[in-house]
């Protein structure tokens, strides 16, 4: 029976144990929940992977440039520039971990880092800054003194060092644009005059996504930047796509049950060859090449696996792809009530005939009147009250906008409105639509109201 | 799908419990905690969750939370109108109220991470901590960085927290123009007739069978669907016209089969609810008191019947003037307000399009001598232009009856626009005897 059951895949195996005895069943339990743990990590919390995937020659540059200053004192600055979710931090903490894993530099660097998120004006950067490398205005947790003040002192502390006895800084600043908000740009361009300067050594690694980031810069600034930018643009094939979809979900060798984590592996690997599987991931390569969409859907899709289904199927990535490409609004058209929808349906007709020009109530009204009047026996006559308040629940999900801001000066049924779908939308939620009245649809559908 | 949720490493007696208060939502349910996963485990960073208001969002969200016994900060961004509160809220739930006193007097968000790191590195995670923020469409109106500030707030303080938004607005209207890390978007579908008729159906009356409510129920929904899915509001038309329902059933005149009379009985009622205690015309507690009277439903006078207004006799012809100038194009002003005007050929006078109907543009601005050219033509008697005149025109445009456009010059050329509506106007023109339809070039 043992020697039975060693042979047969998970899924029966677990079956069977399911009815021999509970001890089986608690490790298959414990072995789940050991899967989830490792895959949500690497999904969520973006655990590092050993190497950087595809990005080896950007790796190599950075690595060498972090190098230099860490162990020969040289002062750089660098751009990190690449979309969103394409591995920037990664790298960067990638290149970081491997630095300080040798000892001579893990004594030696200061690290500062900052983001534009949270900096967000060159006084609470400079108090961070002050924090964080444990200078001696600072006690507790908090500093002390003003702008002016934490300003020239770090200056000069960083003014007093030279290349050869100080320690080296590398200031790593997330959300670089937002940075160049600030006003007169005064911390980007002390950092940057501080590295153009023979003074303590330091590395300004810049990261961001926008691509015109150095027209964001003043002159000033921008002549002191060394102009090294790298450039994280994905250039992934989709053979590689998959492979990072099979690794992504392929259990490590250090798992604690070695026959699950193969039997695990060995399922994944059939997963990729599956023919829809295969379909759905061609679908995500094309809208989006970058890991952080992968990651949802597989997180989506692990998070269907449980005792009772210990191994992912193709029907998981199927109902996770589908969750997460649902049409939001069509969505919510599909909450709406019936004359909610004769409103839409009335705008998109005004649309049509008078080509975009923006409407306001009593027009949608008034469209809505004719077609009752003419055509309607499903839908008795509203008054106008609770025509106006289904109007405002539109404007209130934001289905309709106002067009000029002007709000208060207007009355309600007079002010100018656009819709903010298009015709497909509104067609096709129509479709979806529980129980829709046949004329309605047919009103919908005729040109021209 | 069977009622099930279930997740390793919470009681099961519990999750028993609590399919059982989650009446229709059992899929969303068990998809949100298949997504929060177990308690030590890492949960994706931001949640959102979209879906129209009264379906369950913050009911479920909150329902697993407490029963759960997860750490969480619940609250509306209503209430937190400002960054400060909101961070003083989140520490006070999460830490206790030590954390929420080491803030600085006007945190920014800086500080924030700062002392959530120091109470996190003090208080270590064991399970997932849970942000949950209601009505977060007014996020977008507080400063730029906080909303992505907070869609990345586990990488920012490096913890195990999840940040949930709850909206009734699509994700697309929330992305900010440089982009952020995108959340996890969770439909809340809308409840289906079915789904409405039975949470509606739970809460019976005692001394009635629960079918007769059932059937009630039925008839409510059949006049209120069509206009309304806000399972809140049809809970209160419910509760307000049940007794209405019922009345028949007292008296004895009829029996509590006899659907078909019960529903002739009710249906009149309920639309003239419609009319009134939906749009809040008249008020609960009135309308609960005029069923006790035996009053005829429309002889409560709704708030908008109040919105008549007592004015001068001399402020009512410059708000009829004011009205005709708004209403009525420039070049008609000959035809309507001069005694011996030339002569105007009457087919390029009626020349009209419908989409010009002024009823539907809604008011034109006119200058301020155009308003006294009308209003001395239509008033039959000879007004001086004294001060108290004019001074009537500026107090019209502080009743909101008449609006200023322009806020360039006071006192030379002002242009003005009339905002009452037609309604208002016919009632005042009929208390000076003034026939006021001849007047409007929409009604020729």
């Amino acid at each position: 029976m043992d020697f039975v059951s060693q042979q047969l895949p998970v899924s029966v195996n677990y079956m069977m144990s399911k009815h021999k005895s509970g001890a089986n069943c608690s490790a298959a339990g414990e072995c789940v929940s050991e899967v989830q743990r490792i895959l949500r990590e690497r999904f969520c919390h973006q655990r590092l992977p050993d190497k950087p995937m595809g990005l080896e020659s950007q790796y190599k540059h950075l690595l060498e440039l972090l190098r230099r200053t860490a162990v020969h004192g040289e002062s750089n600055s660098v751009l990190i520039v690449g979309p969103r979710g394409a591995g920037k931090t990664m790298l960067l903490s990638c290149a970081l971990r491997e630095l300080l894993d040798l000892q001579e530099v893990k004594k030696n660097v200061l690290l500062v880092q900052l983001s534009g998120l949270l900096q967000t004006d060159d006084r609470i950067a400079l108090r961070e800054i002050t924090r964080q490398l444990h200078l001696e205005n600072v006690v507790g947790d908090r500093v002390f003194g003003s702008f002016a003040e934490n300003l020239v002192f770090l200056l000069e502390a960083l003014k007093k060092g030279d290349k050869s006895s100080s320690r080296p800084v590398f200031f790593i600043l997330e959300e670089f644009d937002l940075f160049a908000h600030h006003k007169n740009q005064t911390l980007l361009y002390n950092l940057l005059d501080v590295s153009q300067s023979a003074q303590t050594p330091v590395t300004v690694v810049g990261l961001t996504c926008r691509l015109d980031v150095l027209e964001l810069l003043e002159k000033r600034v921008k002549s002191r930047f060394s102009h090294r930018q790298i450039h994280l643009l994905s250039s992934l094939s989709f053979c590689q796509y998959q492979d990072a979809f099979r690794s992504k979900l392929s259990l490590p060798d250090d798992f604690p049950d070695s026959k699950f984590s193969q039997d695990w592996n060995v399922s994944i690997l059939k997963l990729c060859e599956d023919k829809s599987v295969d379909e759905i991931l061609r679908k995500h390569f094309n809208s989006s090449t970058d890991f952080r969409s992968l990651h949802l859907l597989l997180l989506l899709a692990v998070s269907r696996v449980s005792v009772s289904n210990p191994t992912l199927r193709a029907a998981d990535i199927l109902e996770a792809s589908r969750m997460s490409n649902a049409d939001t609004k069509a969505n919510i058209l599909h909450g709406l009530s019936i004359l909610e929808l004769c409103l839409i349906i009335a705008m998109k007709h005004l649309n049509d005939t008078y080509e975009g020009e923006p409407f306001n109530f009593q027009m949608v009204h008034n469209e809505f009147k004719k077609f009752i009047q003419r055509k309607s026996h499903s839908i008795h006559n509203f008054e106008q009250p609770v025509v106006l308040k289904a109007f405002e629940h539109l404007l209130q999900l934001e289905l309709i906008r106002p067009v000029d801001a002007g709000v208060c000066k207007v009355q309600r049924e007079y002010q100018l409105m656009c819709l903010m779908l298009d015709q497909t939308q509104v067609m096709e939620a129509l479709q979806r639509y529980p129980q829709c009245p046949t004329d309605v649809k047919q009103w919908a559908s005729s040109a021209f109201g | 799908m069977p009622a099930v949720l279930q997740c390793p490493g919470y009681p099961e007696a519990k999750l028993r419990c609590l399919a059982e208060s989650l009446q229709c939502r059992e899929v969303q349910a068990s998809t949100l905690l298949a997504l929060m996963g177990e308690p030590q485990q890492y949960s994706y960073p931001s949640v959102f969750i979209y879906g129209h208001r009264a379906t369950g969002k913050s009911h479920v969200v909150l329902a697993l939370l407490t029963e759960l016994e997860l750490p969480h900060a619940a609250m509306s961004c209503v209430e937190c109108f400002s960054r400060g509160l909101l961070f003083e809220q989140v520490l006070m739930a999460l830490f206790g109220p030590e954390a929420a006193a080491l803030l600085p007097r006007c945190a920014s968000f800086s500080d924030f991470v700062r002392v959530y790191r120091q109470m996190c590195a003090q208080e270590p995670a064991d399970q997932t901590r849970y942000i949950v923020l209601e009505r977060a469409e007014l996020l977008r109106n507080m400063e730029a960085n906080l909303l992505p500030g907070l869609l990345r707030l586990q990488e920012l303080v490096d913890d195990n927290v999840t940040v949930i938004l709850l909206s009734e607005i699509v994700w697309d209207k929330f992305r900010p123009s440089t982009g952020c890390f995108e959340p996890l978007l969770l439909h809340f579908p809308d409840y289906t007739k079915a789904e409405l008729q039975q949470i509606l159906s739970r809460h019976s009356h005692p001394s009635y069978t629960p079918e007769l409510y059932s059937s009630y129920i039925n008839i409510l929904l059949g006049v209120f669907y069509s206009v309304c899915r806000d399972l809140r509001e049809l809970r209160h038309l419910a509760a307000l016209n049940f007794t209405k329902f019922c009345e028949p059933l007292e008296k004895g005149e009829a029996q509590e089969s006899d659907t078909h009379k019960l529903w002739r009985r009710v249906e009149p009622h309920l639309k003239r609810a419609m009319q009134t205690v939906y749009l809040r015309e008249v008020s609960s507690v009135q309308w609960e008191q005029q069923q006790m009277d035996e009053k005829e439903a429309t002889a409560l006078r709704g708030l908008s019947a109040h919105a008549h207004v007592e004015l001068p006799y001399y402020s009512k012809f410059l708000l009829i003037a004011a009205y005709l100038a708004s209403y009525n194009p420039a070049r008609t002003d000959r035809r309507f307000f001069l005694k011996h005007h030339g002569k105007i050929k009457k087919t390029n006078f009626l020349k009209k399009h419908e989409k010009t109907s002024n009823h539907l543009l809604g008011p034109k601005p006119f200058p301020l001598d155009r308003l006294l050219a009308i209003f001395y033509s239509v008033v039959d008697s000879r007004v001086a232009p004294t001060a108290s005149i004019f001074s009537q025109i500026s107090s019209l445009v502080t009743l909101q009856l008449l609006t200023h456009i322009g806020h360039d010059d006071q006192l030379d050329t002002p242009k003005y626009k009339c905002a009452v509506s037609l309604d208002f106007i016919f009632a005042i023109s009929r208390t000076v005897n003034f026939d006021i339809v001849r007047y409007l070039y929409d009604f020729l």
